[in-house]
């Protein structure tokens, strides 16, 4: 075993294992590289699908669509990932991380698997998109750097479970694992689930691709490959939630309204989340309705429900700790008076209002099964998603970067002055952005589609001029974002290499149970004084009240598509 | 600076709610989030594919 020291952070209290403090240092620059890789790619699609510009050529169009889905829903966010586990676990539960040995190890495979499926995607072979759908076929290396990868992080998810079982026979926490850590569990059982039918689906598919098998059923690919495509997505809103919650304790030292109703919603989370990937199959011939409906309405509805239960309490819990230092005025006094120039706050806000708003509400219309017939495969789909990973986790993960140079990387941030801009520019430019793409995509515009006019195609299709000018701000929008992704790289970077070195923080041989603000009410345990949020409670109305709105307005257009008289 | 932790001074063993131990039990958890989706998602919709009739 190697032996390890904790280092005692002087500005949060944290303790890091300093073994595991490396490796999240690791896996977050591996995670910015990937954005760097899938934010280039991010404007070359953005300005291909806008119609006035259309800068590429289809082919390099497809490639490039892959290299974008590949870098930022895989390597982006699940080298953060990975980083958050060791987070929740190692450093929350202030013991040592289990087989660090072994944690490289995962960190290898998962750069080795990046890099020979970027590739491979480079070569040209390999333009299969993200979802790499048989009977398309990509290079045998495309398959394999996805499976490295996907061994790698479930080492990591591993170790994550290794290193609860080491903090509960160390006596490191009193009663429950932290609500944070708990958070980070339901992702990391997620994660497992998701790797391993990607591990059924993805093994035969190299095979394939080298021979050694004859077919692959295209719709069980579709099947099992969803298992993961889907669950992937459900780590990570399990990962921001979890995110949520940790930077209400950074940022207010808010505790959960109640921590019994937030676990709850986290198993719900572990029980129905996944279920929805059946979304993905909503259009598909090989499935009964009751398998989708049950899948995707009944049981997903208990997931949503977990969601809405997040979302409620996320901010009910800044505001009833905001009211306790004082800002009780009217309904709104507690968020007008939040830190609005703190990036960790100002990014994890318009995170969780967008992506209830945004990604939420467009989420539970494209999974109903008959609503779905309206906008399956347009731009709608895109534009939901990037309400979800991109508003939810992405801006999630930026904001809580902010707050990981400091205490992990141990810089100050550089030029603080756009880092408190950075989280608007990226997150608002989205908002715009995914909300033209929804409209878009109700007007019927495809995603995946190089050109939406058709040009030279035997039968014309009339596209309103809404169509096109609302593909016109998208890819405005989706510039503006990348700008903001861009500050983002360049604020970490650059505080990495010239941010001021900030003081180490003491280091010992052994954890200390010295807690200080930050530390403590990240693993603090029961639910917040008061319960009086009526702010909240307002904010929760208004997103009840647009999601029926906006329920029923679809079913009313969906009456329309065939008129009866 | 340093906030003691102030419990389990004179408690008294309590005994501990059973959605409490589910809650706390990382391993049951792991194992209900493996099933649930498996069944009801993979082996349900995998036996339905294959009663599709293959065309001749
Ligand atoms: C930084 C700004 C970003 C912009 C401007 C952008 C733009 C786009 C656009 C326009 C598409 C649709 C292409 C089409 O269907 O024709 C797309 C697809 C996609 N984006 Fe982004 N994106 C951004 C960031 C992200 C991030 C952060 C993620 C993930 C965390 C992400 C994940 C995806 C995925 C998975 C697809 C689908 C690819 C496919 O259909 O195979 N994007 N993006
Ligand atoms: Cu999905």
């Amino acid at each position: 075993m190697m032996t390890t020291t904790y280092r005692t952070c002087p500005r949060t209290g944290l303790q890091f294992d300093t073994q595991a403090e490396s490796l999240m240092r690791f896996n977050a620059v591996a995670a910015v590289l990937s954005m760097v890789m899938g934010g280039l790619t991010a404007v070359l699609v953005a300005l291909t699908r806008w119609p006035a510009i259309k800068l590429l050529p289809a082919d390099q169009f497809y490639q490039v669509l892959t290299l974008h889905g590949v870098n930022m829903l895989l390597f982006w966010i699940i080298f953060f990932e990975i980083a958050v586990l060791y987070f929740c676990s190692s450093t929350l539960l202030r013991c040592r991380l289990a087989t660090p040995r072994i944690a490289w190890l995962g960190f290898a495979l998962m750069v080795i698997g990046a890099i020979t499926t970027n590739v491979a995607i480079f070569q040209g072979g390999s333009t299969v998109m993200f979802t790499a759908y048989v009977p398309m076929m990509a290079q045998p290396h495309f398959y394999l750097g996805l499976i490295l990868f996907a061994v790698g992080a479930l080492l990591g998810c591993f170790i994550f479970l290794g290193t609860l079982v080491v903090a509960k026979n160390e006596r490191t926490y009193e009663g429950s694992i932290p609500l944070v850590t708990f958070g980070a569990l339901t992702a990391c059982i997620i994660a497992i689930f998701t790797i391993a039918s990607g591990a059924i689906i993805l093994i035969p598919t190299f095979l394939w691709s080298v021979g050694y098998i004859k077919e692959i059923d295209a719709q069980m690919y579709r099947l099992v490959f969803w298992a993961m495509g889907h669950s992937s997505q459900q780590i990570n809103v399990a990962a921001h939630v979890s995110v949520w919650y940790a930077v209400a304790a950074i940022a207010f030292g808010a505790k959960p309204l109640s921590e019994k109703v937030s676990r709850s919603a986290f198993l719900l989370y572990i029980l129905f989340l996944q279920l929805a990937s059946a979304h993905h199959l909503l259009a598909d011939p090989g499935v009964s309705s009751e398998w989708k409906v049950l899948n995707t309405s009944y049981f997903m509805y208990f997931a949503v429900l977990a969601s809405m239960i997040h979302g409620f309490t996320v901010p009910g819990a800044i505001e009833a700790a905001q009211r306790e230092k004082g800002y009780t005025h009217g309904l709104f006094e507690w968020l007008r008076k939040a830190p609005w120039g703190n990036p960790v706050f100002s990014g994890t806000f318009i995170s969780l209002v967008g992506f209830g708003f945004l990604g939420g509400i467009s989420g539970v219309v494209l999974g109903a099964e008959q609503l779905n017939l309206l906008m399956h495969n347009t731009y709608y789909v895109p534009g939901h998603f990037h309400a979800t990973v991109v508003i939810g986790t992405t801006l999630a993960f930026m904001a809580l970067t902010y707050f990981l140079i400091p205490a992990l990387f141990k810089r100050e941030l550089i030029l603080p002055g756009v880092a408190k801009f950075q989280p608007y520019i990226f997150g608002l430019s989205m908002y715009v952005m995914t909300l033209v793409m929804m409209g878009a995509g109700t007007l019927g515009v495809s995603r995946r589609h190089w050109d939406m006019a058709f040009a030279g195609a035997p039968f014309q299709y009339e596209w309103p001029g809404a169509a096109y000018l609302m593909m016109g701000i998208a890819g405005l929008a989706g510039v503006v974002a990348v700008v903001g992704g861009v500050l983002w790289v360049l604020l970490v970077v650059g505080s990495l290499l010239f941010g001021k070195k900030l003081e180490e923080g003491e280091f010992s041989a052994r954890p200390t149970i010295l807690r200080m603000p930050v530390a403590s009410s990240l693993s603090a345990h029961g639910g917040a004084v008061s319960h009086h949020v009526p702010g909240t409670m307002v904010l929760g109305s208004v997103l009840l009240v647009a999601f029926v709105l906006y329920y029923f307005v679809n079913w009313k257009y969906l009456s329309e598509v065939w008129p009866m008289a | 600076m340093s906030e003691q932790i102030q419990e389990s001074a004179g408690e008294e063993p309590e005994r501990i709610p059973v959605m409490q131990q589910v809650l706390d039990n990382p391993f049951l958890l792991l194992f209900l989030g493996i099933v649930f989706p498996t069944v009801l998602y993979i082996l349900w919709g995998v036996m339905e594919i294959a009663s599709v009739p293959v065309a001749r």
